[in-house]
């Protein structure tokens, strides 16, 4: 025990020396929660529209008003005649026109029926979207308030709500996504490469000639890390509980057992790299391009998992991350209990035992 | 028998390392492994250190096979590799105290086993090893192999890189453990501190040549070996290789090293060719036998 503790000790000596890893661990974190929750979002506010009005009346002074008053436009300006829409959009400030056709009070009244055009510069196909549904939405709140004042007749209206996340904000999709990714690089680049360094400084040979036991090794090289990770992953979820109001309406105590055991099978998986790379620059660029690579495509952390094609879906079910951030929200989000997700964690503890057995088979006793 | 070695071959991919190399260390032996870099040397410490495994033959130290009973051996003796292979990052006694620990020991237990080492690189206790000079780092490793009091020490190259004096003092530093009875396999490149062992092995391209005392190996020379000397060297030696009965011709140093093929060979007749050649202030006199110059012929 003696031993296994002086060898820890070591280890963070060479953390806590380290810039450079003391920056992956801790800086990174931070900085990448606060990029994917601030700048990295589909949500959008203030976007620059113009306004096309042919009937300028009433009712279409009412609703420009109530554009005008909603946080999501901003009337740049207003402009006379269709010729000017592609102008406009090519200066690059306005993303949408709002076009009112001729007569839209009159017909609103006559012919039950008006009709107002959005022409967005689809050059963003998301933001263009985004910006339609958006004008959608602000129009049928008007005409609700409309029919409310004149029950005239009876309409069909579908009125979708979204469960868990009313505001649909990413950075309810963001949170659990970074965790994921920083653990995984934390735990599996870091710890390849504390381990490949000792082979490339030739410390390795002396640790194999003594009393130290692989086994001994090996949990002293991770131990760290797993202590580390821990803290990563407390200091994310306070970021995003503080300062993106994300909601932790599960177990916290679950949570922090689901995150131990993926930072567990991301360790193996760390150890797994470092018995087959002798350098540390190998191991780096595999656990980048083996690891991260996957963990970001295929996790369903960015690209949803139902709308790729069949094999990648299919190879996405060996990803961890696939089923960590699974985990995650229904616990941060749903709420929900062991009882709803025993089967992804199962699938994690499955994946963390195979991944260690095999990375202690694969672990030289020798040098070759 | 500390250290026994029998009929170990060992090859890696493209190239055979050792061949059918045997030999053995006495207890308390300071054994030197003598041979030019690429020689083998380093892998026949790996095989005895355990982290190798030879393709033929058997090896054993201490009486524990180094295949079979790696774990024994692991646990009693204390290995220097040929890299500098100790934590940059961490002190000088950060790294001393790693070591005792991870072999279950104190610094205090055994300090009066690397006391004549340490208290040398004992004022620079609080810097990392990766700051100290070449012959600071040599000692920080041996004493981070002495540490856990091992009865057999690997020393691969330990000199390598290391200046003159320090060299000077880490002999000096071996012959003091060889008498704490501490079993010592030692391999070097430079051939001057081959004379500085008890027993040699001269080694090369994976083979033992010759394996004895430095004094044997020196004394059962039979060639007459002559210094010889003139204003120009460079000449001396194309005219020297030329010389009709000449057996060898070697740069040492200020002097060429001249052997004769010839039983009745006589310096006057040499003396007559060289000034012949018109070489000025010609000097001929017999030389002091060397190691390498045994190495040279074998």
């Amino acid at each position: 025990m003696k031993r296994f503790i002086g060898f820890i000790k070591k280890e963070f000596y060479h953390i806590f020396r380290d810039k450079r890893s003391l920056f992956i661990l801790f800086g990174m974190p931070i900085a990448q929660i606060l990029l994917f929750g601030f700048a990295i979002t589909n949500e959008i506010n203030n976007v620059d529209i113009a306004i096309l009005d042919h009937s300028n009346d009433v009712e279409t002074q009412k609703i420009i008003n109530k554009i005008k008053s909603s946080p999501y436009f901003n009337v740049e300006n207003q402009i006379q005649s269709e010729r000017e829409i592609e102008s406009e959009f090519k200066k690059g400030k306005v993303k949408a026109v709002l076009i009112f056709e001729p007569d839209f009070s009159k017909n609103l009244v006559t012919k039950k029926v008006a009709v107002i055009q959005a022409v967005t510069d689809a050059t963003e196909p998301n933001v263009a979207n985004t910006i339609a549904n958006y004008t959608a939405a602000v129009i049928q709140n008007y005409q609700l308030q409309k029919k409310q004042a004149t029950i005239s007749q009876v309409k069909v209206d579908v009125q979708s709500r979204m469960f868990y996340n009313p505001e649909l904000k990413s950075v309810f999709n963001f949170v659990p996504g970074v965790m994921t990714v920083i653990l995984m690089l934390v735990s599996a680049m870091m710890t390849s490469i504390s381990i490949t360094r000792e082979k490339e400084l030739g410390t390795m040979e002396i640790l194999l000639v003594s009393p130290l036991k692989p086994f001994q090794v090996i949990v002293g090289k991770v131990f760290p890390y797993i202590f580390l990770s821990i803290i990563n992953a407390i200091v994310i979820l306070l970021l995003g509980y503080f300062v993106f109001k994300m909601p932790i309406n599960g177990s916290l105590f679950l949570l922090m057992f689901e995150s131990i055991l993926f930072i567990i099978s991301a360790l193996s998986l760390g150890i797994l790299i470092s018995t087959i790379s002798d350098s540390q620059q190998t191991a780096m660029m595999l656990s980048l391009m083996g690891l991260m690579l996957p963990v970001i495509i295929l996790s369903g952390f960015i690209f949803p998992i139902n709308s790729m094609p069949m094999p990648m879906q299919i190879i996405s079910n060996i990803i961890p991350a696939k089923w960590f951030i699974i985990i995650v929200k229904a616990i941060m989000l749903k709420g929900v209990g062991i009882q709803y997700i025993w089967k992804e964690t199962l699938v994690l503890i499955g994946m963390t035992v195979f991944f260690i057995a095999l990375s202690i088979k694969k672990y030289k006793i020798r040098l070759e | 028998m500390s250290i026994k070695v029998q009929n170990i071959s060992k090859s890696y991919k493209t190239a055979k390392a050792v061949k059918n190399v045997s030999f053995e260390v006495n207890r308390g032996e300071l054994f030197g492994l003598i041979g030019p870099d690429g020689a083998g040397k380093t892998t026949l410490f790996r095989i005895l250190t355990t982290l190798l495994i030879a393709n033929e033959g058997r090896a054993s130290v201490m009486g524990f096979d180094v295949v079979k009973d790696y774990k024994a051996i692991r646990n009693s003796v204390g290995y220097m590799p040929g890299k500098f292979s100790l934590y940059q990052d961490l002190t000088v006694e950060e790294n001393l105290t790693f070591f005792a620990t991870i072999f279950g020991t104190t610094i205090q237990e055994n300090y009066d086993l690397i006391k004549d080492i340490y208290i040398q690189i004992a004022p620079f206790k609080n810097r990392r090893a990766g700051a100290l000079s070449g012959g600071m780092k040599q000692k920080l490793a041996l004493c981070c192999a002495l540490i856990h009091a091992p009865k057999v020490l690997f020393l691969d190259e330990p000199t390598t890189g290391v200046d003159p004096i320090s060299r000077k003092e880490f002999w000096e530093m071996l012959k003091r453990l060889q008498q704490k009875d501490i079993t010592i396999l030692v391999s070097t490149p430079y051939m001057d501190e081959a004379s500085l062992c008890d027993r040699i092995a001269l080694i090369q391209d994976g083979q033992v040549l010759k394996i004895d005392s430095p004094e044997n190996i020196i004394k059962n020379y039979n060639k007459i070996i002559y210094d010889v000397a003139t204003k120009d060297t460079h000449a001396l030696i194309h005219d020297l290789k030329n010389y009709p009965s000449q057996y060898s011709v070697n740069a040492f140093g200020e002097y060429i090293h001249y052997i004769d093929k010839e039983s009745d060979f006589n310096t006057k007749e040499l003396q007559k060719y060289l000034q012949n050649k018109k070489h000025i202030n010609i000097e001929i006199k017999q030389a002091q036998i060397t190691i390498e110059d045994v190495f040279m012929d074998l």
